[in-house]
């Protein structure tokens, strides 16, 4: 009975506390984890057949003069790509957050110990990052089994979605991490994340949109992240280098604010007073 | 402060908790010492979950001073929970796991490494009563099985002063005893354990000494037994009467007790010789339909000193 018994004994290994937080996520997701990565597989299989190929030789051959000449399929993938990664990160940035504030109040057992705050928003955000990046390994592999990537560099198209995916997932995050109840979460998804899903250039090029809503979509960051992923995908992303710098950076930022905040609400949550 | 030990696990004085204008903890000096068992006795919204929190170091102090372990809070809060175990007063186990993994994650948050956490796993499922129950969810447990767990995970890191904020509020009879009789082991072994209780009983199990609280202040000071000697009679009698007697009894009852407490449903006699005081209530001629005479607990201390029960 010697953990009992000796009182006081130092803390024998330091090691990332940062760390420790994203273990905790990956031992949560270990027993989800064979259905999540077929759910993760089945997914882009049956969107890009029903709107790739299904939808897709609906398209005229104006309308593929429009999207730069390839056919429908080409043109969506890396776009449902990108949109896929923001949907998951915004699934993954709510509940979680909430659970482990409100529900099960994990996060202020972790701040009972050495862990802090801070910790527990960068090993959240670390587990969302490792999580985006499976499901977009998984989704570019269906993209390039149907045969619908022009270029090897789709195989950037893969941290390009997580990167998008987080720069949704941080500041969804920093929202949830001040609510005490999952009411208002339905309203982000039916008023963000959908007509996002619907307008940012995942289905037709935002040029098809009238020219007043045009601005709107260019501040989305699924606009920027779609423009990324559909560039690597045709390899057509470095023809214009400078706007390409202009996505990632837009990007990178909205992720930089967004944690920023997300350890700012958890501490202001989890520190009494 | 009575007795100032050298040395103390925690001193705080002066102590103080504001919530914008609201003072949760008003000016309060104590001192724990190692190996002691020091509880924080008082009713709900009373200042004792903020005072354990301020000692756990999630809630940083508003006034005055604090020191765990010679430490201090604001500046040294991640050294100090490394030496610390907390029994929240609400649960946070996490249900998506199961009992065993609870343990060994809250040991890797110590830094602990997994072979080391997998071997005080077992032992403190041994210890919790929980062995046959290491790999179930944690969902299905009892509540008092879930607060044994809650106690172990909090003893994985070897802590040198176990903070516990109301550890059996609304579990049953048994497994409460089943809970202090784990806590009492540990006390045995030299742990030094802070508890907060609204219960009279889990105090005089549980704690050398005590401070009793009320509306963010301290009111008294010492061990069950100093306390009850202080502020209360060997034995009391409780008579009962029927509805609407009680109110008649003016003046009768005077001269039999050293003190008479009026509650709604009861009135209680203070007397050192309680069987005495049945007797001469008898002899006046009044006709209790309940007379029972038992010896003073702190819950009469409590009424003494503020003038209500703990538990409304």
């Amino acid at each position: 009975m010697t953990a009992v018994a000796r009182p006081g004994s130092p803390v024998t290994r330091r090691s990332s506390t940062v760390g420790r937080v994203f273990e905790h996520r990956w031992l949560q997701y270990r027993r989800t984890f064979r259905s999540s990565i077929f759910t993760s597989f089945l997914s882009p299989v049956l969107f890009l057949t029903a709107m790739g190929l299904g939808l897709g030789s609906y398209v005229s051959d104006s309308a593929i003069d429009d999207i730069g000449g390839v056919s429908y399929l080409v043109f969506l993938a890396p776009g449902l790509l990108a949109a896929t990664a923001m949907q998951a990160a915004s699934f993954e940035a709510t509940f979680p957050i909430m659970g482990g504030l409100v529900w099960n109040r994990i996060f202020h057992a972790m701040y009972a110990t050495p862990i802090s705050p801070r910790d527990i928003a960068l090993g959240n955000l670390a587990w969302m990052a490792a999580r985006l990046m499976l499901i977009s390994t998984v989704f570019t592999g269906v993209i390039v089994l149907f045969g619908a990537a022009e270029s090897p560099l789709i195989v950037l198209a893969i941290p390009a979605a997580a990167l998008t995916g987080l720069a949704f997932a941080a500041p969804i995050a920093a929202f949830a991490a001040t609510q005490k109840t999952p009411d208002r979460f339905a309203a982000i998804f039916r008023f963000g994340i959908t007509p996002l899903f619907l307008f940012s250039g995942t289905f037709f090029p935002i040029e098809s949109l009238p020219e007043a809503v045009r601005p709107v979509a260019w501040v989305t960051p699924l606009y920027h992240g779609a423009s990324l992923t559909r560039g690597l995908s045709l390899g057509t992303l470095l023809d214009d280098p400078v706007l390409a710098l202009v996505h990632v950076l837009i990007l990178v930022a909205c992720v930089a604010v967004g944690t920023w905040a997300m350890i700012r609400t958890i501490e202001r949550r989890l520190v009494r007073g | 402060m009575p007795e100032t030990p050298s040395n103390p696990l925690i001193r705080a004085r002066q102590l103080t908790k504001r919530f914008g204008e609201f003072t949760a903890v008003d000016a309060i000096d104590f001192d724990v010492a190692a190996g002691e068992s020091f509880g924080f006795l008082g009713p709900n919204g009373a200042g004792k979950t903020s005072t354990m929190r301020m000692i756990g170091c999630t809630s940083p102090i508003s006034d005055g001073t604090l020191e765990v372990m010679g430490m201090d809070p604001a500046q040294h809060g991640p050294q100090i929970r490394a030496r610390l175990g907390v029994v929240p007063q609400q649960d946070t186990l996490d249900n998506e796991l199961t009992v065993r993994e609870n343990l060994v994650i809250y040991g890797r948050y110590f830094g602990l490494s997994r072979a080391e956490v997998g071997r005080r796993a077992d032992e403190l499922l041994e210890f919790a009563q929980l062995g046959e129950r290491a790999n179930d969810q944690v969902e299905p447990l009892s509540g008092g099985m879930k607060r044994r767990l809650t106690i172990a995970r909090s003893l994985i890191n070897e802590p040198t002063l176990l903070l516990l904020d109301e550890p059996t509020t609304g579990l049953d009879p048994q497994a409460r005893h089943l809970l202090w009789d784990r806590l009492y082991r540990l006390k045995q072994r030299g742990v030094t354990l802070v508890l907060t209780t609204h219960y009279m009983d889990e105090a005089e199990q549980l704690c050398d000494r005590l401070v009793v609280m009320d509306k963010a202040r301290i009111v008294a000071e010492g061990s069950p037994r100093e306390l009850i000697e202080r502020y209360s009679t060997r034995e009391v009698t409780e008579l009962r009467f029927a509805p609407g007697i009680a109110e008649t009894l003016d003046g009768q009852l005077d001269g039999i007790a050293q003190r008479v407490e009026h509650l709604p449903d009861r009135i209680l006699l203070y007397a050192d010789d309680g069987e005495a005081a049945a007797v001469a209530v008898n002899q006046r001629g009044l006709k209790p339909d309940t007379v029972l005479v038992r010896r003073s607990s702190l819950e009469d201390v409590f009424l003494r000193l503020t003038g209500r029960s703990l538990i409304d």
